[in-house]
């Protein structure tokens, strides 16, 4: 594997914004997450749960209700009383349409999908046709009239009636007439829509029931309290022999620490997200058909792509935030030590530059070239380019104005290796070339998406002798564009996994690229075909615990010296495949610790294998070689993100 | 009577009546419990054990009543049978032979003729469910060999054994395991908890199983103290379960309620706790019960509930959780410092019971009288903490003062001692604290003692510590002004050469003291508290010191480590007799000179029975038992035996009880303990209606007595005329109406001829039967002294009504040959 120098950079101080809402959908086996700062984030279940999709945040869109309607389109609903449908191709705001009632605290469709209705802070409910490319008002629902709609009705005809000073935080009628609701008493109950009686009771909680979810078989629900706990009902029949069932409260799941605010039932899985910004799903075991490893429980807690980005030869950091960047100078050291020490730093690291944007808009994406001179950003609406220019210690920042009016917003930002050219994904799919001159720049060209495609291009990779670019969406293969002669060279073949990091290696041109399913290929881009390495792993499998691993790979680097080894981590490995060594089978130990170096070279070289596998820095956000001897890598302990967050209900707990 | 019979050991009550689930009648008036071998039969109201079921042969492991016949019981033992009685009557039906060792006993409403037990076959820890046929025949014993095959195994205990709703399914948990076996479909289902390896779960395993009566529901009671709700087990894939976690160590036993609205559990925490509806939110407790709850069964008619506790308990509990009876046996899960005593008021055994109380056992009725609370503080079950623990106890000036000593060691050097004396009080009749003397010495105080002579005027107290002091304490006046509070002080400080004190003993009369310093004995004046003369044998550190009795006043006994028995006389202050016996246990008799000594060897215990005087023994019986006897005591009879043989004349005023390591308790009897508790058993059957209070056991046995002498009914406002109304001529001449009565003058004769006694009326074959009555009711009376305050002298009460039952009895043929006369003449009217 060989040692390296490791920056271990714990000053990355990003916390995730909690879940708000989740919203499952059946058909594509999907689920949307918003988050609190507005983002609205899309899982593919499908794909090893992968957050293949994004949309930024914005500051005044909180995001209060979130749906799927008529088949595969998203809305959101917020408190700035805004209806918004989401573009999941172009990776976009649609439209937003104001409902004209205040802030819309609730948000759902109909079962058919034709309709959308939303619940208001004036107390209405109004309804909405779902047209093809729009929406449109039908009818307002007021108080009073209570014949059309139920669900609002029975909200507000129940407020008074448990507890003084109890709030109902959710609802769910069920097409038995039976109507069940969720307060802040810590109750569950359940009552009859017909005569408006109590017919059962549970307490759970000692706080609030904050969601509730039906799965759509009702014959399973799942409720999330405040105090972290998700617990599931199901409908139990009363004896083996007779049609008559019962709600019976079954397992109770403690996966969060804070409030759940929100819970989603797929038809395999409870899925909850709250306040602790975790995303829990919880696959039940009774509906899973063989017992693998899509059987256990996920916790997703970090975003799926880089936040993080580096400059080699200034030794920077570039920090993504929700709405600045922060700019770090790594620290250095002048003392040695053998493998494991802790080396004195003999000069800290430096905040070098905090970067505020302007406007209420999200941060998309962020760079800062190889070189340390350049940083672009860009936001849904803008791309900002800035000059750094360095003298000693001190640093000044110069914004390169009159951007073209084609830049309008990027979804990937990337320079390359010789900080000459900057290439731009934006979200209409078109990837533009821009020559980077002192203090100014220059557009050079534009790759048009294939005719007919608007999807969207997130991930870029550059070769490092600046003539090759690869270009990847969610579902189309990746684009190998050739930036001398501007046009496409070819195209990867495309695979049923969305990819999650592209690297084109120096040298060889051999392009890495990374799948959710964990599975990696290396295409060699000038023979514009996979490699003999690369077939030779696919006709032989990676090892089932490389496929069992629970978090995709984000970035793929190479090391200048030794052309045979790739670098690539996940959230909490980070691996170096040496291609010269033979492939692990499923009866090796593919996470061998560091060999003993006081046993035989003998038993070295039969238990070594292409996999190098670091598990000591967890968890880990961006990790990438500085030169031959250094790495460097972020890390966020999730006990310091806990300590960010609000206190979360006190509960007693026995013995202490 | 039956001085043929030889004297044998016996096992004389207290055994565990915790073993096994208590059952209730159909009508929650009776519960049933096992007891050793026998099945007893409690009243739910009275608390009174109203019969016992005897007739098995080896411990009784199970008791279900009848499905068939709520009015039978059946019950099966280790011996191989399962026996059905009527509990009523106290009789047994049938036995049922099976052959194999049975260890538990199910029965379920549909399977008419056969109930289910576990049996072991071959390997020893590998038990099997079984159904047992049992066949129809007349005869009372019959063998029941059919057995089929049910579940494999399963654990040992009924606990981990279940009857689902209507019998259609059994469940049973072992280990990680809950098998379900459905008998419909005649399959297992088999649901194991996540990994036991994992050690995270590594005490999830099972301890109990309940089944809801009503719905397909299991609860599991778990090591780490968690319930959980099984349901949907019909499927193997969509089982589902919940948790209820309240007990914070394992549960011990689970229960559903009649209707299966509540269920109810219990641990360590000695708390019931009530689970309504099966929410884990919805829950009450009966808190405080004193000891963990081991068993929890509920009454079919739903009213009562029944805990059996680690300590020899049986609460009946009301459906409001209010306890309502409390069935106390012997407490033994505690070592015995006090040893064993006799409290001088009751006749009670006294000795440790619940953790920092004594308890005051009642040899006669096998029950508990009373705890009393010593260490007065609220128990913590915790292994982990160090209790403080009764050591000492003694009893003084006839009953009316106990002493009591408590000792806690957090280490070695930290030694808390408290020192209580308790004097009884009339009123309430229980001992109320009157002095508590803490650290009354600086370390452990090994001996305690009263002067129990009958002139002492003060109460004088002596206590022997390992400080080297003995301490005497009198009982003063603790003046306030009132001058009739009285307290307890030092009144003597004395040591021997910086020796440890390891014993003490009073003579008889009071007039010396002997205080063992451990290999010397001292005798001191206990008048002016002077040395008086020291032995010393050199064979040993002294263990047990005592003055020999009545004509053996002179002498004085003393056993060392070394085995020597050694006897000195006080008059030469000479050494008169030594033996080589390693003394376990030494006690006196106090009604006789007799001393018993009780050795131990590998082999055994042997017991020893001899006068100080004589250095022969009066009796010996080797290997009375096989473990080491620890304590020894002689109770008093109430009725003196008369044993001819000489072997056994020592029995004859006392009786001798003595307890082994592990505590049970025993006795020498030559009658059978069937035979001695017959008496009450037989009182209690007479009157089943009405419900046995201790009213009606001091007031209803009179009339018990009155209603066999008399055929007729009597009349209430009779009663008050207590020996006339028993004669009938009297009777009638009241009762006639006086138109209709004949002339004075044909009375007069009449009445004076039935206060005559006419012996030749009487027949010959009349007169044992009259004997034997006649002895039993002055046995009764006798009895009856202790509790009633009866007026009259018992004995001549007794023989009064002797004389006026012989009249009647003659008087009545005389009475019918004047009916016939009577009433001829006034049909002539």
């Amino acid at each position: 594997m060989g040692e390296f120098k490791v920056h271990r950079v714990r000053f990355f101080n990003y916390v995730p914004p909690g879940i708000r809402c989740v919203a499952y959908n059946n058909q594509s086996n999907r689920l949307a997450v918003s988050r609190t700062d507005g983002t609205v984030e899309i899982y593919n279940l499908s794909a090893n749960y992968f957050q293949e999709k994004f949309f930024p945040g914005h500051e005044s869109r909180s995001t209060e209700a979130l749906c799927w309607a008529e088949g595969q389109r998203l809305f959101s609903a917020g408190l700035n009383g805004e209806i918004l449908e989401y573009d999941l191709q172009a990776l976009d705001i649609k439209y937003s349409m104001d409902a004209f009632g205040g802030p819309i605290w609730s948000m759902i469709a109909s079962p058919s999908g034709s309709h959308l209705l939303v619940g208001c802070e004036d107390g209405s409910v109004k309804l909405f046709q779902i047209t093809p490319d729009k929406i449109q008002f039908e009818r307002n629902f007021d108080r009073q009239k209570s014949s059309a709609i139920q669900k609002m009705i029975v909200d507000r005809q129940y407020m008074g009636v448990s507890k003084r000073k109890c709030i109902v935080w959710g609802v769910a009628f069920l097409s038995d007439g039976t109507v069940i609701s969720v307060d802040s008493a810590g109750k569950v109950q359940f009552w009859d829509s017909a005569s408006g009686t109590l017919v059962k009771s549970h307490l759970i909680a000692n706080a609030d029931v904050q969601s509730i979810a039906v799965a759509d078989q009702e014959d399973s629900f799942v409720v999330g309290t405040a105090e972290g706990t998700v617990f599931h009902f199901q409908l139990v029949s009363v004896t083996s022999n007779s049609t008559e069932k019962q709600w019976v409260r079954t397992k109770p799941f403690q996966h969060h620490t804070h409030d759940v605010r929100t819970v989603a039932h797929s038809p395999t899985a409870l899925i909850s997200g709250g306040t602790d910004t975790h995303l829990v799903i919880r696959p039940l075991m009774e509906k899973v058909e063989v017992k693998n490893y899509d059987a256990a429980l996920r916790k997703i807690t970090f975003p799926h792509r880089r936040l993080v980005s580096c400059s080699k030869k200034r030794q920077l950091l570039l920090f993504q935030f929700a709405h600045h960047l922060e700019l770090w100078r790594l620290g250095s050291t002048v003392a040695t030590g053998k493998n494991g020490d802790i080396l004195p730093l003999s000069k800290n690291a430096d905040h070098l530059l905090h970067l505020k944007t302007k406007g209420p808009e999200n941060i998309i994406c962020s760079s800062i070239s190889p070189c340390g001179s350049w940083l672009a950003y860009s936001t849904a609406s803008r791309v900002f380019l800035y000059r750094l220019n360095y003298e000693h210690d001190n640093i000044s920042l110069q914004r390169i104005s009159k951007m073209p009016a084609f830049l309008r917003s990027a979804l990937q930002i990337l320079f390359s290796e010789d900080s000459t050219k900057l290439f731009v994904a934006s979200n209409q799919g078109s990837l533009h070339i821009i020559r980077l001159l002192e203090g100014s720049f220059k557009h050079l060209h534009t790759f048009q998406p294939q005719s007919g495609t608007v999807e969207a291009m997130c991930l870029l990779a550059v070769s490092p002798d600046g003539n090759w670019l690869a270009a990847s969406g969610n579902s189309a293969g990746v684009h190998v564009y050739n930036v001398k002669h501007l046009k496409l060279h070819c195209t990867v073949p495309a695979y049923n996994f969305p990819v999650t990091a592209l690297a084109i290696a120096p040298n060889t041109n051999n392009l890495v690229i990374a799948h959710s399913d964990q599975q990696v290929f290396e295409y060699s881009i000038p023979e514009k075909q996979y490699t003999e390495w690369s077939r030779n792993v696919q006709k032989q499998g990676f090892h089932h615990l490389w496929l069992q691993r629970d978090t995709p790979i984000t970035h793929i680097s190479f090391h200048p010296k030794r052309p045979t080894h790739i670098l690539l981590h996940d959230a909490y490995m980070f691996c170096i495949i040496d291609k010269s060594l033979p492939l692990p089978n499923d009866k090796t130990v593919l996470y061998n610790p560091l060999p003993p170096t006081n046993e035989s070279d003998v038993f070295r070289r039969r238990t070594a294998h292409a996999f190098k596998i670091s598990k000591i820095y967890k968890p880990l956000l961006f990790m990438d070689l500085l030169d031959e001897r250094t790495l460097v890598a972020v890390e966020r302990p999730l006990d310091d993100i806990i300590a960010q967050l609000p206190p979360p209900i006190k509960k007693k707990k026995f013995g202490t | 009577m039956v001085e043929e019979e030889s004297v044998r050991v016996v096992h004389c009550g207290g055994s565990e009546l915790n073993f096994r689930r208590a059952v209730f009648s159909a009508d929650s008036k009776y519960i049933f419990c096992v007891s050793g071998d026998f099945v007893k039969v409690y009243s739910t109201t009275t608390e009174e054990c109203v019969h016992i079921l005897q007739g098995h042969r080896d411990l009784v492991t199970g008791i279900q009543l009848n499905p068939s016949n709520y009015l039978q019981l059946y019950s099966c033992s280790l011996d191989g049978t399962i026996k059905l009685w009527d509990y009523l009557d106290g009789i047994l039906i049938k036995t049922f032979l099976v052959g194999h060792k049975l260890h538990a006993l199910f029965t379920v409403a549909h399977a008419e003729d056969s109930v289910f037990v576990t049996i072991n076959k071959e390997e020893p820890d590998i038990f099997q469910l079984v159904l047992v046929k049992l066949p129809k025949f007349p005869s009372q014993e019959i063998e029941a060999k059919e057995l089929s095959f049910v579940l494999d195994y399963i654990n040992q205990s009924p606990k981990c054994i279940a009857f689902g709703r209507e019998g259609e399914y059994v469940a049973a948990v072992r280990d990680f395991y809950l098998s379900v076996y459905f008998f419909k479909k005649k399959t297992t289902s088999r649901y194991t908890l996540s990994s036991s390896k994992n050690k995270k779960h590594a005490k999830n395993s099972f301890t109990c199983v309940a089944c809801h009566p009503k719905e397909d529901c299991i609860a599991s009671g778990h090591m780490d103290g968690k319930i959980r709700l099984w349901r949907n087990f019909d499927d193997d894939k969509k089982y589902t379960y919940t948790c209820l976690h309240w007990h914070h160590d394992l549960v011990m036993d689970l229960a559903f309620s009649v209707t299966g609205a509540s269920l109810l559990s219990g641990g360590r925490e000695c708390v019931l706790v009530e689970w309504r509806d099966a929410a884990e939110k919805n829950k009450e407790f009966l808190p405080r019960l004193g000891a963990s709850v081991e068993h929890i069964s509920v009454s079919p008619a739903g009213d009562l509930f029944c805990t059996s506790h680690s300590d020899n308990k049986i609460m009946v509990i009301h459906r409001n959780l209010d306890t309502s009876a409390v069935i106390q046996g012997l407490v033994k899960d505690r070592s015995i410092l006090t040893g064993l005593m006799i409290d001088p008021k009751t006749k009670a055994l006294v000795l440790n019971g619940k953790p920092g109380h004594l308890q005051f056992y009642s040899l006669q009725s096998d029950k508990q009288l009373y705890n009393l609370d010593i260490v007065q503080q609220e128990y913590i079950n915790d292994s982990d903490l160090i209790q403080i623990e009764l050591t000492k106890a003694a009893f003084g000036c006839f009953g009316n003062w106990l002493a009591t000593v408590e000792q806690r060691e957090e280490k070695e050097t930290e030694l808390e001692l408290q020192m209580k004396l308790w004097k009884y009080n009339k009123k309430t009749q229980g001992f109320v604290l009157n002095t508590k003397i803490s650290m009354p010495h600086d370390d452990h105080i090994t001996a305690l003692c009263f002067c129990n002579a009958e002139r002492s005027e003060t109460p004088t107290l002596v206590t022997a510590s390992k400080d080297g002091h003995f301490k005497v304490w009198i009982l003063t006046d603790d003046s306030d002004i009132y001058k009739n509070a009285v307290g307890w002080t030092c009144d003597f400080v004395g040591s021997y050469h910086k020796y440890q004190a390891t014993g003490c003993c009073f003579s008889e009369d009071g007039s010396l003291l002997a205080v063992s310093f451990e290999e010397i004995v001292t005798i001191w004046d206990s008048e002016t508290w002077e040395l008086k003369c020291t032995f010393c044998q050199r064979a040993g550190k002294i263990r047990h010191l005592c003055f020999g009795r009545l004509t053996c006043s002179k002498y004085l006994l003393g056993d060392t480590e070394n085995g020597i028995l050694c006897c000195w006389n006080l008059l030469s202050c000479a050494l008169e007799w030594s033996a080589k016996l390693n003394v376990r246990v030494m006690e006196p008799d106090p009604h006789s000179e007799n001393v018993a000594a009780v050795s131990w060897s590998s082999g055994g215990s042997d017991l020893f029975v001899f006068k100080p005087s004589e250095p022969r023994p009066l009796y010996i019986q080797k290997n009375i038992t096989r473990e080491e006897v620890q304590w020894g005591v002689f109770v008093p009879r109430d009725v003196p035996d008369s044993f001819t043989s000489e072997a056994y004349q020592w029995l004859n005023r006392s009786q001798f009880y003595f307890l082994t390591k592990s505590q049970s308790l025993l006795t020498f009897s030559t009658k059978s303990a069937e035979e001695k508790l017959t008496p009450t058993s037989k009182q209690l059957l007479a009157e089943e209606s009405l419900p046995t209070t201790p009213f009606y056991f001091i007031l209803g046995k009179h009339r018990q007595q009155e209603d066999k002498k008399l055929n007729e009914a009597l009349e209430s406002e009779l009663v008050q005329l207590p020996l006339t109304e028993n004669i009938p001529a009297i009777n009638e001449l009241l009762h006639t109406p006086a138109h209709v009565l004949p002339s004075a003058s044909f009375l007069c004769s009449l009445f004076v001829n039935s206060l005559l006694l006419s012996e030749e009326t009487r027949s010959a074959e009349e007169i044992p039967d009259d004997v034997s009555m006649e002895e039993k009711e002055s046995d009764d009376s006798d009895e009856e002294n202790n509790v009633t305050e009866h007026v009259q002298d018992t004995q001549s009460a007794a023989l009064e009504e002797d004389i006026v039952y012989q009249l009647s009895k003659s008087e009545e043929k005389e009475l019918r040959k004047f009916r016939k006369v009577d009433y001829s003449w006034i049909a002539a009217l």
